[in-house]
């Protein structure tokens, strides 16, 4: 998982942009290790996560791709200490975090970790203005700060998320701006503790195609300027591939496939992902931006889906074999292990330790 | 502050104003709801009205006993030779305010009960839950009237109507606790908690402003319903025996024999005073449940995408 990101190809979107360099002692800020959590029902344990790692960078952008129920807003919420999980730890600057069952500790940990969620019509409360919206972080965190720097902080975040005239919307009400507007009052609000990691929970996929890109694109100003390290949750692998530098794919709550944004889209080893990223479009910001429609009509990583696999009881061996058109016997016997077929890129697939043939289409 | 705000800035919040709209064009509600403010109105202004205007007081001999309604007296006089409209307006007002002192009481109550088990969950809910089933099956009257009994002459009617409030808050417990539920695992209330933000703070201003609509018209129900048993007692002859009521009233008009008299002056008023806001409360009722069902509106984005099941 430690791809030499000096080697990556200076594409139009990372020209300009100061990629940090990765050096073995570049900790993850925020890391999942082993991750399981299993959600007891009535009917059985719905298998959320199983043993799922990932870490996030300083300044880079990891993005989770996957469908629906495959467990990836349970992975932002355990990341977010929300959800406690069965078993497996999350890492906050190389140290276990246990749960934050205090208010205090609550509050420590999200000065570090801010979880943006994925409808910014839920998750801003209709009755208040923006001003009290963005005056309780700040106040939270900073209890003492005197009236005029308050209102001096506020505007500037506004600025910072480019609602601007600040002034304008600092009295406004939530059902007053548009979707895009309020997700970006959201991402002013998560700002307004000076993270260091920001959790997006498919932060995009309610908006309107057109303000996508520029949510998008604010995003990745903010992570390059203040080197945060950001979680992208996505149905869509193609604005995972123009914005992320790491690319984790979930099926099932496993991971199947992890590597550099470059190796997990153009070369993707799983089958799985072969299928998502065949059925994606073109990823260029223009195509995005013009896209066939919302989140609903754009070919995403549920256009694949034949039928949801059953986290009750999910697939012995491989999660995937009830659909995947390479599965063999030994698929549904044992679980495939995890193959490094390029530097940092690792993909979970029998086909890849059994087949010359099909390693070599994955590496073409 | 100067700021300019969008043209379309209102002073009130979005969703109480909504479900405040939707309640003054609903008919039923319309209606209910004049009657309820005439009669808040003659609560306030009354009796001020009747002692300067019509120069009546609900406790004076007037000279003239039983007599029927008349220019001077427009609804007669009692066996006492009281005026009967000074005495109508002015129960008004001590019914009101006995009903509003009840209603409070339970409102409070409620709110307290049902937002700190239905946001806590867990132990603490099952504790909260067992007392309101407890209440919920308290024989309402009965303890009422024992306990105002013996409470009688050691507060008058606001101890009656602080035991009314007291008795009578489970149902409403139910209701604001399903609602908590509902908004507890709402985001904006999962950010307010990632945040760090104090509970009393996250119930406070992130749950309990989205209760308001609900609770404003649940409160003026309330109100009427207080009203009504504060008369019955009164009628009872438990209470305030010397506060001028319209329960009051009618136990006098009874005691006297009234209706053999034929001075029915004496006892229709009250009585249509209580019907009257009794129908007003069936109105507003019928608009709230025609807005609220199937199911309570909270502010909620279509969901796109099928989420968790
Ligand atoms: N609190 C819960 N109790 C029981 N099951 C749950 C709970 N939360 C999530 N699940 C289940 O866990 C699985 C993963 O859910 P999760 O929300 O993480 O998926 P997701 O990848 O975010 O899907 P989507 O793209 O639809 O948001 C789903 O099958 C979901 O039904
Ligand atoms: S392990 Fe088998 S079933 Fe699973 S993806 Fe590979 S080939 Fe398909
Ligand atoms: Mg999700």
């Amino acid at each position: 998982m430690t791809s030499p990101t000096d080697e990556r190809p200076t594409d139009e979107r990372s020209a300009g942009r100061p990629v940090p360099a990765r050096r073995a002692d570049d900790r993850p800020v925020l890391a999942a290790r082993d991750v399981t959590v299993h959600f007891p029902t009535k009917g059985g344990a719905v298998h959320a996560l199983d043993g799922v790692s990932l870490a996030l960078h300083r300044g880079r952008t990891h993005a989770v791709v996957g469908e629906s129920g495959s467990g990836k807003s349970t992975l932002a919420r355990t990341l977010a200490l929300v959800q406690q999980p069965t078993a497996g730890t999350v890492e906050l600057h190389g140290a276990p975090v246990e749960a934050a069952r205090r208010r205090r500790q609550r509050r420590e940990f999200a000065a570090t970790v801010q979880l943006v969620l994925q409808d910014p019509f839920s998750s801003l409360n209709p009755l208040h203005p923006v001003r009290y919206l963005l005056s309780r972080p700040l106040l939270l965190h900073r209890p003492k700060m005197p009236a005029e720097q308050l209102e001096t902080e506020m505007l500037q975040l506004l600025e910072r998320v480019a609602l601007v005239p600040a002034r304008r919307f600092l009295d406004a009400r939530p059902h007053e701006l548009s979707g895009g507007q309020r997700q970006r009052v959201a991402i002013a609000r998560a700002l307004a503790v000076r993270p260091d990691v920001i959790l997006g929970d498919e932060l995009i996929s309610m908006l309107d195609v057109s303000l996508r890109l520029e949510v998008l694109n604010l995003l990745a100003t903010l992570r390059d300027e203040e080197g945060l390290a950001m979680l992208y949750i996505t149905h869509d692998i193609a604005t995972a591939r123009y914005f992320a530098d790491e690319i984790t794919v979930l099926y099932a709550g496993e991971v199947v496939e992890t590597g550099s944004g470059e190796d997990v889209t153009q070369t993707p080893a799983h089958p799985y992902t072969r299928l998502l990223v065949e059925s994606s479009p073109d990823p260029s910001p223009e195509s995005l931006a013009a896209g066939p429609g919302g989140d609903g009509e754009r070919p995403r990583a549920d256009a694949v889906a034949a039928e949801p696999p059953d986290l009750i009881s999910p697939p012995s061996g491989c999660r995937f074999h009830p659909r995947c058109p390479l599965a063999r016997p030994r698929c549904a016997e044992a679980s495939p292990p995890s193959v490094e077929v390029d530097d940092g890129h690792r993909a979970r697939c029998w086909a890849l330790t059994d087949d010359e043939q099909y390693q070599r289409g994955s590496a073409a | 502050m100067t700021a300019t705000t969008p043209a379309t800035a209102p002073a009130t919040t979005a969703q109480p104003r909504r479900f405040r709209l939707r309640l003054t064009r609903n008919r039923k509600a319309r209606a209910g709801l004049l009657i309820l403010a005439v009669y808040a109105f003659v609560a306030i202004f009354g009796p001020t009205l009747v002692t300067h205007l019509l120069g009546q007081s609900p406790t004076a001999f007037t000279g003239q006993v039983l007599a029927p309604p008349s220019a001077e007296h427009w609804l007669g006089t009692n066996q006492d030779g009281v005026d009967v409209f000074a005495q109508l307006i002015w129960g008004t007002r001590s019914s009101l305010l006995v009903g509003l002192i009840a209603a409070s009481t339970s409102t409070v109550l409620s709110v307290l009960v049902g937002l700190v088990g239905g946001y806590y969950g867990g132990v603490l809910d099952q504790v909260l839950g067992a007392v309101t089933n407890v209440f919920l099956v308290l024989p309402g009257l009965p303890l009422v009237i024992v306990l105002a009994g013996y409470l009688q002459g050691r507060g008058g009617s606001i101890a009656v109507a602080i035991v009314i409030g007291v008795t009578g808050w489970a149902w409403g417990a139910r209701s604001k606790r399903i609602q908590t539920v509902s908004l507890r695992n709402r985001d904006f209330v999962t950010n307010a908690k990632l945040m760090g933000e104090r509970d009393a703070r996250v119930m406070g201003a992130e749950i309990l402003p989205n209760l308001l609509p609900v609770i404003s018209s649940t409160l003026m129900l309330a109100v009427v319903t207080s009203i009504l048993a504060v008369s019955g007692l009164e009628f009872l002859g438990i209470g305030d025996v010397n506060t001028v009521s319209w329960g009051s009233m009618l136990r006098q008009a009874q005691e006297r024999q009234a209706l053999f008299s034929g001075a029915w002056w004496w006892f229709v008023p009250p009585g249509a005073a209580i019907t009257l806001l009794g129908a007003a409360a069936g109105l507003v009722n019928f608009g709230v449940d025609e807005i609220t069902n199937p199911r309570l509106r909270v502010p909620r984005a279509p969901r796109v995408k099928g989420g968790r099941a």
